[in-house]
């Protein structure tokens, strides 16, 4: 009996760092690592040179000096007295805001028109059909600039609202019974107000107006209070088989509250009226805003469009069937059976289109509107002539945005996929 | 019971009555237009809407089509000539800006005398493009492929023909590189591929490109990079962009699916950084900030330092469609290419990529057509771009002053052919290398 002998052990020779597979990937890795630093190093001593070149130095003291300049909308009180700092945050909360309302806006164009292209008339699937292919197939530029140009040529200036005392008419009338006014520089839209308000707290970021606030509070309270409601029904159902009635329930819990903390408050539309040449009152909207939610929205919602659509084709016949198999109703099945599995298909693709919606609404550029590349990377770069800083802060913020946003989107994934085992 | 019917019956018919046609609500167009538009109140209500948008389109935009005008020099004479032949008030296209300005939408300020080598280049890029999309052809022109970009840098901005040949010269030594050492060693073919073109490049085109030329001066006009605009710049940037970020896209996924932790790393840290920023702000970057981070003195072309970042950004973006190619191929794949005994490029080479990129050539040509598009956003950064770049140029001159419609609507259509023939033939190429397994 001869027993087995181990192979005998060589030292380690240096060629083993690139033929033995145990060490080569570790080889590979710190070249790689070694390559990369040394091109990092390169960019940042370049950097540094040019920087001792022009006389300049990085640092971002600029923020804090006065930014001197106007911002047209503002979600949060600014002068022209404010820190650049302060400009970048109107700014980023421009950003925020048309990015917020546009994907809105798109997902109910998406849904609307996903739904529409699938359905049996022939006319509305085709019109919907090309609906999504012309949008998709033109660059969003076009759009937001087609959308500014149609609200500046085609609107009238705000002057011709004003009624002509010879003939007793004006030559431009407003919609939606006299409230908003399309102007070829703004829109002017109602503004809410409350006569008998509860004012607002001062913050050094921001005003926080306490009407919302109560509104809000007192929404929260009716939602929560509707749930219980609900979580009665069910258990009432659990128990006898027969589910009580609560849509009228819901309803007046749901409302109810609401409006009567609204009236307390005095609630109510501030209506756009022509003073001089122009509209007090109301809000005017700049129609660089508008154009660019519109551009967005009608673009991103072609894309939207085709995910819905293929998300419920996703959902296989079956599944309808074995629902109705079961006794399901029709809405019954479309809420339990087919949209939690459509949703899982819609909604990866669906965020990435909102991430797509955010960094789009940087075109802001096209038509002047003030987002964060019109200030922080538009006049503070200007400026200040901090266009090293500036950018690299711009582009931190625009990465920090968007990780939040594919974050979220990695839990709700987490929560709603298949657990496969 | 049975008796007193049959001697009851008076008539037997004996022969078969010919059958009568269908109701005429069941046939023909009545059938179809009461199955397609009007089957039901919700369905005859959406008909309804959708007849109601159609006439409002067709009313508002007919007769600003049918006043077309196509022979005028500036917007007055447009309009004197739409109230002269449809009365007061009559509004039309006034097609005549692009009759007399479509040179600037293609070519930009590329000289006239010139357009011959854009044609050209536009011409030879299908005659490249061709084995690449028709497998049938001869495999041979796939080497007019290889050359192709550097014929067409060269037609496009002109000048000497040397340098573009020391570059030629330069993958022509790396490839020998890697042939010859192969035998050797790979790791030092695959070092030797890499150090010894870029030794070339830095050490020897210098005096080479001056010996030449003062023997040969071959050259034909440079052009510069300022002169080019509208389509050929977005094409050029678009085609530049798809060519390079392609090969560099399949490198980041493999990066990113790599088992080794710092290349995984360094993959995802880039992927996710170019695909969290606008493109916009890389552009800025490209204008701006290119200067600070290369050696100082170095100033080259904006068209090469926007196609740079166009490429990087693109390329992430593939990357992503590649590794959802990568990740839905089955496990066994890997372990098959592994039982094999293949190493890790070829098992990459012949089993794996093939088949990822099948799987990925929808996303990867949605990816492209979203390049396309944003190529328009050269604009931002100075470049004339067909879409608002060229308009604008065209509006400061006061004759075409206020003219918004017919620039959108001739650059949107133009825009639209390129990307829906592209998305219909990746749709093609879907189904042509769809292996069911029934």
């Amino acid at each position: 009996m001869t027993s087995a002998s181990d192979a005998p052990e060589p030292g380690f020779r240096l060629s083993q760092l690139i033929y033995d597979t145990r060490y080569r990937s570790l080889t590979i890795q710190v070249v790689t690592f070694i390559l990369v630093m040394a091109g990092v190093a390169w960019l940042i001593d370049n950097t540094v040179q040019n920087l001792n070149q022009l006389g300049k130095d990085f640092n971002f003291s600029f923020l804090t000096n006065r930014a001197g300049y106007d911002i047209g909308q503002q979600l949060i009180p600014y002068t022209n007295d404010n820190t650049h700092a302060r400009a970048m945050l109107v700014g980023l909360l421009n950003t925020l805001w048309v990015s917020v309302l546009g994907c809105a806006t798109a997902t109910v164009i998406g849904v609307v028109v996903g739904v529409l292209r699938l359905s049996n008339n022939w006319l509305v699937s085709r019109l919907m059909t090309v609906y999504v292919e012309t949008f998709r197939n033109i660059p969003v530029l076009l759009w937001i600039l087609v959308s500014l140009a149609l609200l500046t040529e085609l609107t009238p200036a705000p002057n011709a609202y004003k009624i002509n005392p010879a003939t007793g008419e004006a030559a431009a009338s407003m919609w939606l019974f006299d409230s908003i006014a399309p102007t070829n520089r703004y829109t002017a839209v109602p503004s809410i107000e409350f006569t008998h308000g509860l004012g607002a707290i001062d913050t050094p970021f921001a005003p926080i107006s306490l009407n919302f606030l109560l509104i809000a509070a007192v929404l929260i309270g009716s939602v929560w209070l509707n749930r219980r409601v609900r979580h009665h029904a069910h258990q009432v159902q659990d128990a006898t088989g027969v589910r009580p009635t609560t849509w009228w329930k819901s309803l007046l819990i749901l409302v109810g509250p609401v409006v009567v903390v609204a009236l307390a408050l005095g609630f109510r539309l501030n209506e756009p009226e022509l003073k001089g040449f122009n509209f007090v009152g109301g809000l005017n909207v700049s129609n660089a805003f508008v154009a660019l939610w519109l551009g967005l929205s009608i673009y991103t919602g072609a894309f939207i469009a085709e995910i819905v659509r293929a998300g419920i084709l996703a959902v296989s016949k079956g599944q309808t069937e074995a629902a109705f198999a079961l006794g399901l109703r029709p809405n019954r099945t479309m809420s339990l059976v087919i949209l939690p599995q459509a949703l899982r298909v819609i909604v990866p693709p669906l965020i990435s289109q909102f991430l797509n919606l955010t960094k789009n609404s940087s075109l802001a550029i096209a038509v002047g509107y003030m987002d964060l590349r019109g200030t922080l990377g538009g006049i503070t770069l200007n400026q200040t002539g901090r266009e090293l800083e500036a950018i690299l802060l711009m582009m931190l913020i625009y990465l920090l945005i968007s990780l939040t946003i594919s974050g979220l989107m990695n839990i709700y994934n987490n929560t709603v996929k298949l657990k496969e085992r | 019971m049975s008796d007193t019917h049959a001697q009851s019956t008076a008539f037997v018919r004996e022969t078969m009555l010919p059958a009568k046609p269908a109701p005429v609500t069941q046939t023909g167009a009545v059938r179809w237009l009461r199955e397609n538009l009007f089957s039901g109140p919700v369905n005859t209500a959406l008909t309804l809407i959708g007849l109601f948008f159609v006439y409002t389109l067709v009313t508002h935009f007919y007769p600003w089509f049918r006043h077309s005008v196509w022979n005028a020099n500036s917007m007055a004479e447009c309009r004197a000539a739409i109230t002269a032949s449809f009365g007061d008030g009559a509004t039309g296209a006034c097609w005549a800006m692009i009759r007399e300005r479509w040179h600037q939408f293609i070519f930009g300020f590329y000289p006239p005398e010139l357009y011959w080598r854009p044609i050209a280049v536009f011409v030879l890029l299908f005659v490249a493009l061709a084995p690449v999309l028709f497998t049938h052809l001869p495999r041979i022109l796939l080497c007019f492929s290889v050359v192709y970009p550097l014929v067409a840098i060269w037609l496009l901005w002109g000048g000497s023909i040397w340098p573009v040949t020391m570059v030629a010269v330069g993958f022509v030594l790396g490839w020998l590189m890697l042939r010859l050492l192969s035998g050797v060693g790979s790791i030092l073919a695959i070092v030797a591929a890499v150090v010894v073109p870029v030794l070339f490049w830095v050490f020897a085109v210098g005096p080479l490109d001056d010996a030449l030329t003062s023997v040969l001066p071959l050259a034909i006009e440079p052009v510069a990079s300022d002169r080019f605009g509208g389509f050929l710049l977005a094409i050029t940037i678009g085609v530049g962009g798809i060519v390079m970020s392609l090969p560099l896209g399949v490198i980041l996924a493999l990066g990113r699916q790599s088992n080794m932790f710092l290349i995984k790393t360094f993959s995802v840290i880039f992927i996710e950084f170019i695909r969290g920023v606008p493109l916009i702000t890389l552009l800025f970057v490209a204008s701006l900030l290119l200067n600070y981070f290369l050696p100082p003195g170095t100033n080259f072309d904006i068209i090469l330092r926007v196609m740079i970042l166009v490429t990087l950004f693109a390329a992430a973006y593939i990357a992503e469609v590649i590794r959802g190619g990568l990740a839905a191929l089955p496990r066994g794949q890997y372990e098959a290419a592994d039982a094999l005994g293949l190493d890790y490029w070829k098992a990459q080479r012949l089993i794996i990529l093939p088949q990822a990129l099948k799987i990925s050539i929808p996303g990867i040509v949605s990816t492209f057509i979203g390049m396309f598009k944003d190529t328009t956003l050269v604009t931002f950064v100075g470049l004339f771009d067909p879409l608002k770049g060229i308009p604008d140029f065209i509006r400061a001159d006061f004759n075409w002053k206020g003219i918004y419609w017919e620039p959108f609507i001739f650059v949107g259509t133009i825009f639209f052919i390129l990307n829906f023939s592209m998305s219909r033939y990746s749709m093609y190429l879907e189904r042509k290398l769809k292996r069911d397994h029934r």
